[in-house]
């Protein structure tokens, strides 16, 4: 059966969402698009369609619930709540809990295919794999998707999935198995900050001013996402090819574990400290009453519609008014705290505060070390200042920004990001960067990613990239052993950068000595700066800034036709799938079977 | 008035009926008040009487269980509010009108029933609905009426409320909490 609809899905760090595309009605750049309403509880026993799914898992107590507090259309009787309830119940018993899975399931310092969550769960609790969790929403958005259209199962469907474009190989693959376990069949990968830029394409069809009016050759566009939990950056320039525009995905940006939520959460200690210093208390259960009414409190403030807003932060008990706390948000504090906390205007040579990456055991998110957002676009703009062959400053110039993801939309902190890009250009005496404005921030992703379904069995537009990161594996040199000392290791490059889908990479000439039967690992390096390096190229020094460690990778020689404990040379071969995944091989010198290598290897 | 009474044919129609069913005996005998309609004709069916029935009271409770929840707006209702100064009553108002406004506005789209302003004069032309609009004060003469718009009124476009599961028991409007240290 052929598929009858594109569609996107934004697999979210706090909420998911699905867009579809009708193929049927759809021709060229005139598109029946449409957003999926989710089903999901609400509420024990009361189901509603939300255009959201809020991206929490809950498990329950048995003695908990009852029995058809869970029920969905679909089934009477689900293992785990997921939705909108789920975050509900969270609030009030955080231990049974998972959210943030997806900052997990990119998180190398730990077993993601292990019951870690919630990480804080009582001892008798169920706990489940950021991979199950992931698997979990997508089984919800499939059941969803299917409730809705029984005629059309959602494997026979042209289906892409997004992930930050800052997932290193092991995150995305450990995606597609969340998506296999959850009945996908195959889907296909897509960064988010393209999918951003797709749906901005895609909504300027049939405009007056189409995307070929607004982008000219030569632009370079920077994109600036800003979800809940990540920030993530890309660069995609706007070249010529055929006589048409070509856009390229020429850099991303490392993975930065910072969002609006940190933005709320801070905003609600701050009120928090304000109210204690008056003699009050606060509990955990007000303080998360507190974030949401931040939350709301500096959508409004920055929106300019005030100077004060009041919050109330109710207490538990049926007594509404005498247990209630006053407090206020003023304009004030939301521009201390959120645009001079989170988008201080620095000059383009600020250096964010690092997390040391070795800190790989520690059972905790890796939350970025500096919560400000514009010091890591510096560093990132000035890390990329090479992307580009014609570029001669300091940092790369962007010409234009599109901004993505919920907190972008206060108007207040894209003025600031697109004031502070502007002062950094003109130090540099480089033109100012326009923005690309009218997309829906909340959606772009997951409609930009049906648009990317849709125009890959269409001949639709198409950004270029392949790899953003060339790979290297690390080798221990043969200099003679040093008591006491690490022996020093070479990073020998695998896959070049901007291998792209379809794509092999040369083998490299060096062999490594693999032991039939038994498992050996490797250290991972990547780097996003390193253009020109071939497979074969060895490293023997390189600055901090150049190359980061990934976990580890792991090659098991299986034993059939071999005799155990024999050694095997073996060269590393890297490609990329037709489905734009990273896979990293084993070839044996003397050609026949070739073996995977495992991208995320555990003690 | 001879066309307020059953005429004699009718009568006697009557007569057998109540004669042969008790049933409709019950009927005439429960309503002595009632003027019988008088058809002249022969007796033509009536429609049956509207009846007063219980509202069925499912959704009613799951809105107000939601407003609860989302507003704590029946913890509001409860409250002896003589306690409290305005202020204080204020500032829990305003977390109830925050958390039921957006409660309402997810599941109910209202729009005024009339679009011109408040304290406009309009005409209310003949064969306007009743229930859509209620005429007031000196209401005397014949349609068009003129008059001056009091209140738009609230009309519901949409309506969509949570599915419940069969087992799902409304009466509960929120649960006891019991937190466990």
């Amino acid at each position: 059966m052929s598929a009858s609809y594109a569609i996107g899905i934004d697999l979210g760090t706090t909420h998911c969402a699905l867009a579809y595309i009708d193929l049927d009605l759809s021709e060229g750049e005139s598109l029946a698009h449409h957003t999926l309403d989710i089903p999901q509880v609400v509420s024990p026993g009361e189901v509603e369609d939300k255009s959201l799914l809020p991206s929490f898992v809950y498990l329950p107590h048995p003695d908990e619930l009852s029995a058809g507090a869970g029920a969905l259309p679909w089934n009477p009787t689900p293992a785990a709540i997921v939705g909108t309830l789920a975050r509900r119940l969270g609030g009030k018993t955080p231990g049974r809990c998972v959210s943030s899975a997806k900052s997990w399931l990119s998180h190398s310092g730990v077993d993601r295919t292990g019951a870690i969550l919630p990480v804080d769960a009582p001892d008798d609790t169920r706990r489940i794999s950021p991979v199950e969790a992931s698997t979990q929403y997508l089984k919800h958005l499939r059941e969803a998707w299917e409730h809705k259209h029984p005629d059309a199962p959602l494997a026979e469907q042209r289906v892409v999935l997004t992930v930050p474009a800052s997932f290193d190989p092991s995150a995305r693959e450990f995606t597609l198995e969340a998506a296999r376990a959850a009945g996908f069949g195959e889907p296909v990968l897509l960064e988010e900050p393209q999918a951003a830029l797709y749906a901005w394409i895609a909504n300027t069809f049939g405009s007056d001013e189409g995307w070929r009016d607004q982008l000219k050759l030569g632009d370079v566009l920077l994109v600036v996402d800003v979800g809940g939990g990540t920030v993530d950056f890309s660069v995609i320039s706007v070249g010529e090819k055929d006589g048409g525009l070509w856009l390229e995905r020429v850099a991303v940006g490392e993975h930065i574990l910072l969002g609006g939520d940190n933005m709320d959460l801070a905003l609600a200690h701050t009120v928090k400290a304000a109210l204690e210093a008056t003699g009050k208390t606060i509990d955990d259960w007000q303080l998360r009453g507190l974030v949401h009414g931040c939350r709301d409190a500096k959508e409004q403030l920055l929106a300019g519609e005030s100077t004060s807003v009041p919050l109330v932060v109710p207490s538990r008990g049926s007594k509404l008014i005498g247990g209630s706390l006053r407090a206020e948000l003023t304009l004030e504090q939301v521009t201390r705290v959120v645009l001079e906390g989170f988008f201080p205007k620095v000059p383009v040579d600020a250096a964010p505060a690092t997390t040391p990456r070795s800190a790989l055991t520690a059972l905790g998110l890796p939350y970025a070390r500096d919560a400000a957002v514009t010091r890591h676009l510096a560093a990132f703009l000035r890390r990329q200042s090479g992307a580009l062959e014609s570029e001669e400053g300091t940092f790369l110039w962007p010409t234009a920004v599109l901004f993505n993801g919920g907190v972008l939309k206060a108007k207040a902190i894209s003025e600031r990001l697109l004031d502070t890009i502007g002062a950094w250009l003109s130090a540099d005496g480089a033109p100012p960067a326009r923005v690309l404005g009218g997309a829906d921030l909340d959606r772009a992703v997951a409609r930009g990613a049906g648009y990317y379904a849709y125009a890959r069995m269409t001949d639709g537009v198409r950004i270029r990239g392949g790899l953003a990161h060339a790979y290297y594996v690390g080798v221990e040199s043969s200099a003679p052993a040093v008591p006491g000392l690490e022996p020093p290791i070479q990073a020998l490059c695998v896959a070049p950068f901007g291998l792209e889908e379809g794509d092999l990479a040369e083998l490299p000439p060096q062999e490594l000595g693999l032991v039939v039967g038994e498992p050996v690992r490797f250290r991972f390096f990547t780097s996003s700066v390193r253009r020109d390096d071939r497979p074969g190229q060895m490293l023997s020094r390189w600055s901090e800034d150049e190359l980061s460690e990934l976990g580890q990778i792991e090659a098991t020689l299986p034993t059939e036709g071999r005799a155990p404990s024999e050694v095997v040379p073996v060269r590393l071969r890297a490609r990329v799938t037709e489905l734009g995944v990273f896979r990293l091989e084993a070839v044996p010198r003397d050609g026949g079977h070739v073996w995977n290598v495992e991208l995320d290897a555990r003690q | 008035m001879s066309a307020a009474h059953p005429s004699f044919f009718a009568r006697i129609g009557l007569a057998f009926r109540v004669l042969f069913s008790g049933e409709a005996a019950a009927r005439v005998v429960s309503r002595p008040a009632l003027p019988a309609p008088a058809p002249e004709r022969a007796p033509t069916p009536v429609p049956p009487p509207p009846v007063v029935e219980r509202a069925p009271s499912d959704a009613a409770l799951q809105l107000l269980a939601m407003f609860q929840r989302e507003g704590r707006f029946v913890d509001f209702l409860e409250e002896d509010v003589s306690a409290y100064s305005d202020g204080d009553i204020g500032a829990a108002a305003r977390k109830v009108h925050e958390g039921c406004r957006k409660a309402l506005r997810e599941h109910i789209e209202l729009e005024p029933v009339h679009t011109q302003e408040e304290g406009e004069s309009v005409t209310v032309e003949a064969g306007f609905d009743p229930s859509e609009i209620r005429l007031t004060g000196n209401v005397s003469g014949e349609a068009p009426f003129k008059g001056e718009l009091a209140h738009r009124g609230w009309k519901v476009v949409r309506c969509e409320l949570p599915k419940l599961s069969n087992d799902h028991d409304v009466h509960i409007l929120a649960p006891a909490e019991v937190e466990l240290a």
